[in-house]
């Protein structure tokens, strides 16, 4: 896999197809694109998964997320994904369980996965997150492993929802939207931004209706990828926020 | 600032765990966007529903919108039916009123309402500690129920939660959502909800009278014998029970005596121990615990029977006037009259002695002594 194979985060808009059915697609190009995807949406929960879960220093466990991406894509693992055994999520974690204990079996970090796959991932920042958020407890690996897929969605979406707004000339939107609602614990009211940005409250109730409007579309067309069916589609969206989507 | 702050390598910051929990409350929101309404907070949740702030943009106010939980329950889109049909029937200051009702896409009803500013009596009570003041609340809380007694329904679940103060100490009866409603109003209260209908949004249906249906087929899956209805610590024994038949406005009356329990204590209830003995001891004056503990009575006709005749005898209470909860004895009826009157009483009091002066100094062979006397003064 080289490096062009897989896409910068955040540049390219999110599919209305589940990313099984992209990669099973049956066209080289295709499934290079759907698996470029998928490692956009999953490798942060993964690498996080390693590092918290498995306890594995942050070199080990980068090699082995780049390890067990290339390796899915290769020996095409993904593809064996039956809906009716399990999520797309908890199936991707288990695959990525089983490369672990495979490598560490075999005792052959390096040669399976060290140094061998390299993809333009922005390990150092996640591995900043994992400090900053390392417990002394091992989580529960399925609930942890969710919550950072959903955080890692969640992100994907804002950076979406940013470029969005610069593109069009709409920056004060994302401005309200990380001020008022990614930035909870500041309390800052919808009174305060409109004396601080020069606005009316009225330009701010509509700003960020805008926003979170656009935030809920994007993230709910990134989980729509990430899902290995349409029903569980629905499931997933229904446990993170609540509300059945069609 | 007018620029987003970027994030390492030009993305955005990673997120925190109370963005995250923010941004999944975000996604929960309903969907106005080709309504007239537009979201702007959550201002509470409960077991059952959602109230949001929202701006109604047509005519540029804010509002409050209710929208159930879950999106496809029968009993809950009943119970919504229920609640809006209870506050469009019920036009009192004392209870909320209800601007529109609709559907939102995802099949849920929702039901627009007057945004009361202002905080529960929950929240409130901290900052009440005149007990004329916490009396005076309780009279006002009474009106509200009693006016919808009067009309045939039942709240079935006061408590201080769903009691709401306003800024200039208004009282307003809250989530109706689960309230009885009486046979003789069901035909009555179909109309007003009809009335609100206007034509279909695109994405927002209105409410047609059609799938409203008959509100008292709604009473009767509401009412199903067995199902407890109301709120530990406030809720009578009957509905504890799940009686729904024995259940009337008399369980009400054990609702806001429930409420008047921690209005005296600032503590709720136990329901389990006797309520006389709960507020004894406490320094409560005797009328007060009686009138508390004879709406708290178990058997409900032990109990006032109406919302009216508990109110009255708290006025009585403050008023300084006998209470009809409690018989007391000359001794006591004399300290009342002695309380009431007090003034009155003083006044009396003081003229007399002076009339006795008088008359003593007067009728004295020395009478001139009191205008020597006096004299001597201004020397």
């Amino acid at each position: 896999m080289d490096h062009d194979s897989v896409r910068s985060p955040g540049l390219f808009p999110a599919t209305r197809h589940s990313v099984i059915e992209r990669i099973r697609d049956g066209s080289a190009d295709a499934r290079r694109q759907a698996f470029g995807d998928l490692i956009e949406g999953y490798w942060k929960p993964v690498y996080k998964h390693l590092r918290m879960t498995w306890r594995l220093n942050p070199d080990d466990a980068r090699d082995l997320t780049q390890g067990f991406f290339a390796e899915a894509f290769q020996k095409a693992w993904l593809e064996r994904y039956e809906p009716g055994k399990a999520r797309f999520r908890t199936f991707v974690r288990v695959c990525a369980d089983r490369f672990v204990m495979n490598t560490r079996q075999s005792a052959s970090r390096l040669k399976r996965g060290g140094g061998a796959y390299r993809l333009p991932l922005d390990f150092d920042g996640v591995e900043q997150e994992v400090m900053a958020r390392r417990v002394a407890t091992t989580p529960e690996p399925d609930e942890y492993f969710h919550q950072e897929l959903v955080r890692s969605l969640f992100e994907r979406a804002v950076e979406g929802l940013r470029d969005e707004c610069v593109a069009g000339g709409r920056q004060v939107q994302f401005v309200l939207f990380e001020r008022y609602d990614l930035n909870p614990d500041e309390g800052v009211s919808y009174a305060q931004l409109a004396r601080e940005l020069g606005l009316t409250a009225a330009q701010v109730t509509n700003h960020l209706a805008h926003a979170r409007r656009r935030f809920r579309e994007r993230a709910l067309e990134a989980l729509r990828g990430l899902c290995g069916s349409h029903e569980e589609f629905r499931r997933e969206a229904y446990d993170i926020f609540g509300v059945n989507v069609t | 600032m007018t620029q987003p702050s970027p994030g390492r390598h030009g993305g955005v910051a990673a997120l925190t765990d109370a963005a995250v929990t923010r941004l999944k409350r975000l996604g929960s929101w309903p969907e106005f966007s080709s309504s007239r309404y537009l979201v702007v907070e959550e201002i509470g949740h409960g077991g059952m529903g959602t109230v949001y702030l929202a701006i109604d943009e047509e005519l540029g106010r804010e509002v409050a919108i209710k929208v159930p939980n879950i999106s496809v329950s029968t009993t809950i889109d009943q119970r919504f039916h229920v609640e809006a049909h209870v506050l469009a029937a019920l036009e009192h200051p004392g209870i909320v009123p209800i601007h529109d009702i609709g559907r939102l896409t995802d099949g849920r009803l929702f039901y627009v309402m007057k945004r009361v500013k202002g905080r529960t009596l929950q929240d409130h009570l901290p900052q009440v500690e005149d007990l004329a003041e916490r009396l005076r609340i309780f009279e006002r809380l009474c009106e509200p129920v009693a006016f919808a007694h009067a009309h045939d329904f039942i709240h079935r679940d006061l408590k201080p939660e769903n009691v709401m103060v306003g800024a200039f100490g208004e009282i307003v009866v809250m989530d109706w959502g689960v309230a009885a409603v009486g046979s003789m109003r069901v035909d009555s209260i179909q109309s007003p909800v009809v009335s609100h209908s206007r034509e279909s949004q695109s994405s927002v249906s209105r409410q047609s009278e059609s799938s409203v249906g008959s509100l008292a087929a709604v009473e009767r899956v509401h009412t199903r014998e067995g199902t407890v209805i109301g709120t530990k610590g406030f809720m009578a024994p009957e509905q504890a029970r799940g009686a729904i038949d024995e259940i009337d406005a008399r369980s009400d009356v054990y609702g806001l005596g429930a409420i008047l329990f921690l209005l005296l204590t600032d503590e709720v209830l136990d329901q389990e121990g006797d309520a006389l003995s709960q507020l004894r001891g406490r320094g409560i004056a005797r009328p007060l615990v009686a009138i508390c503990a004879r709406a708290l009575a178990s058997d409900p006709d032990a109990r006032y029977q109406s919302v009216t005749a508990l109110a009255e005898d708290v006025t009585a209470f403050r008023a300084g006037r006998a209470v009809e909860a409690y018989r007391e004895t000359v001794f006591e009826r004399i300290a009342r009259f002695t309380r009431t009157y007090r003034t009155a009483i003083l006044l009396v009091l003081a003229y007399m002695i002076m009339r006795a002066v008088v008359a003593i100094l007067g009728w004295s062979p020395n009478s001139h002594l009191l205008s020597r006397w006096i004299t001597g003064w201004f020397q």
